[in-house]
């Protein structure tokens, strides 16, 4: 399970975990759910139309998660959210399907980009990988205060002289770049379990954004820690153990929520 | 015309049995989906194609009809939201973000388990992208009855859906069950998304349900004229969208036909598209009436 040829899952998939925590606890924050599910699944049609002309996948990933997010962040506004979110979603994934009818991509490829495979950055992306990350990761430092402000009272933070649009839009796009280095390992369709399961489990457990926040990288990691152990042994895609894992330490975190609400209802009584 | 009706279209079953298909399944995808728009359940919607995708998979491992898996995994499906708390307004993107990511977590087993059972490849794209072309012509018969048993349905519960959409309280008021009225929408629900799903795929089912009544939502401001607006924008989406597939096998070299959800997604957000151009000044004036709170719903024409 740790022999060479698996450094880079472990460090691509702890890498991508973490980032994934931390940008999942605003998306669960802010409600973003929707926008977060739909913007891995842009990057999934960038995979494929970067495969049909031969450019590097990295590349398409984040363009097309980037328009996603862009695309969603602009019309939004002005529109019933969700259903512009709908119909950017399901756009997104027509497209892929139609570059893969274009190609000659076989499937296990094909499954690969949509459920995720532990081998899924090779040892060349892997700088490029850490060094978005790193980006994200500072971008979310940075945005840290008034993101959070702005999650919890839009209201308070634009009197604040805290832009609300303008924050929105750059956390839509550390969304896009966290989606896109997530998408080969986790798969377009699972990138969304891991940005909302474990989150919204730190959030049952801790009201303090801060430990909420530790918390919530930390249930991802041990998360995709787990789904690639299990991954390993097991030989099912990763995907499967990501999705269902994901549910179960919101489920688990939920239980406790309501056993710990029933004893202080206890002592009060 | 030649360059668009390319010869033998009609003359082809499959692709006469696609079009019935289509216009059927259309049909009953815009006018739940225009409640599901009202309700602004459209995350709800898409889960359920995402769950019917688990569905689906399952029916091609055990090798059962894909329509049982796609409703069968629809229904459950609803059922899963209902019990985590999808009625309540607070927390439901969560609840129904995690049903969808563990449902996509089983489609991935599998999907997975189905490429290691058989030789016949596509699995994957056919249960996620769809294929109407290869759709047996004796499903035709299921389709049309169960497209006639939701509509029948939706007729039946209409009033304490529709008040239930507009406003809560209002519905309340007047005593309508609202867990049994949201019930019972869900179930259909997952029917009309598991229907669209065997013609533009599980997880595109989505197009049909959201598209055509957010684009008429824009323009229209009367209930009925609604539902058949969409009921028509859907319809011209999916047949259009046929055609173009199949003539699509012509326009490259190397006869690589585009997927037909592909066309139908476009053709449903350029409606879209061009409906947000024409209404945008009409929703400014629909939004003021429809909000009126001194008024019944019934004075504006919506119940």
């Amino acid at each position: 399970m740790f022999s060479s040829f698996m450094t880079n899952a472990w460090v691509s998939g702890t890498i991508i975990a973490a980032l994934a925590g931390a940008v999942g606890f605003f998306v669960v924050m802010r409600g973003a759910a929707f926008a977060a599910h739909a913007i891995p699944n842009g990057a999934f049609a960038g995979a494929a139309g970067a495969n049909l002309i031969g450019v590097n996948p990295l590349f398409g990933l984040v363009t097309f998660a980037l328009v996603a997010a862009f695309g969603i962040g602009a019309t939004s506004r002005r529109t019933k959210s969700d259903v512009v979110t709908a119909l950017a979603l399901v756009m997104m994934l027509a497209l892929g399907a139609a570059f893969l009818a274009t190609s000659t991509e076989y499937e296990p490829a094909v499954n690969a980009l949509l459920f995720g495979e532990i081998l899924g950055v090779s040892s060349s992306e892997i700088l490029p990988v850490i060094l978005l990350a790193v980006v994200c990761g500072l971008g979310l430092a940075v945005l840290y205060r008034p993101l959070l402000y702005s999650s919890i009272s839009p209201e308070l933070s634009t009197a604040r002289g805290v832009n609300v649009t303008v924050i929105d839009t750059l956390f839509l796009v550390v969304v896009a770049l966290a989606s896109a280095l997530a998408v080969p390992v986790v798969g377009a369709l699972l990138t969304f379990s891991l940005t909302i399961g474990p989150p919204a489990a730190a959030r049952l457990v801790s009201d303090r954004p801060n430990r909420a926040l530790l918390l919530s990288v930390g249930f991802s990691l041990l998360t995709l820690w787990a789904a690639i152990a299990s991954s390993y042994l097991s030989n099912l895609p990763i995907g499967f153990f990501v999705g269902t894992l994901s549910a179960l330490v919101y489920l688990v975190a939920r239980a406790w929520d309501i056993g710990r609400t029933r004893r202080f209802q206890r002592q009060l009584a | 015309m030649h360059w668009i009706f390319e010869p033998g279209l009609f003359s082809n079953d499959s692709v006469r049995t696609a079009l019935l298909l289509g216009a059927m399944v259309s049909v009953v995808s815009a006018t739940v989906g225009v409640f599901t728009v009202l309700r602004g359940q459209s995350f709800a919607g898409h889960a359920l194609t995402d769950v019917a995708t688990a569905g689906g998979a399952a029916a091609s491992l055990a090798a059962v009809s894909p329509l049982v898996g796609f409703i069968g995994g629809g229904i459950v499906g609803a059922g899963a939201m209902d019990a985590i708390g999808v009625q309540r307004v607070k927390g439901r993107d969560i609840a129904t973000g995690v049903v969808l990511g563990a449902a996509m977590g089983l489609t991935a087993l599998f999907l997975y388990l189905v490429t290691l059972q058989s030789a016949t490849t596509g699995a994957t794209q056919l249960i996620l992208f769809g294929s109407v072309f290869t759709v047996a012509p004796s499903t035709l018969p299921e389709v049309a009855m169960l497209s006639v048993v939701v509509l029948v349905g939706l007729v039946l519960i209409r009033r304490p859906l529709l008040l239930s959409s507009i406003s809560v309280e209002l519905a309340a008021a007047r005593g309508i069950r609202l867990r049994a009225t949201g019930v019972a929408f869900m179930v259909m629900l997952a029917v009309a998304v598991g229907l669209s799903a065997i013609v533009i795929g599980s997880i595109l089912s989505t197009a049909l349900l959201i598209g055509p009544p957010a684009s008429t939502l824009k323009v229209a401001s009367r209930f009925m004229w609604a539902v058949s607006l969409a009921c028509v924008l859907g319809v011209v989406a999916t047949g259009l969208g046929i055609v173009l597939a199949y003539d699509s096998y012509y326009w490259f070299p190397s006869h690589r036909g585009l997927p037909v959800s592909f066309f139908v997604v476009s053709i449903v957000v350029i409606e879209f598209a061009l409906a947000s151009l024409v209404g945008r000044r009409k929703l400014a004036r629909a939004v003021v009436v429809q909000h009126d709170p001194t008024k019944a719903p019934e004075q504006v024409g919506w119940v």
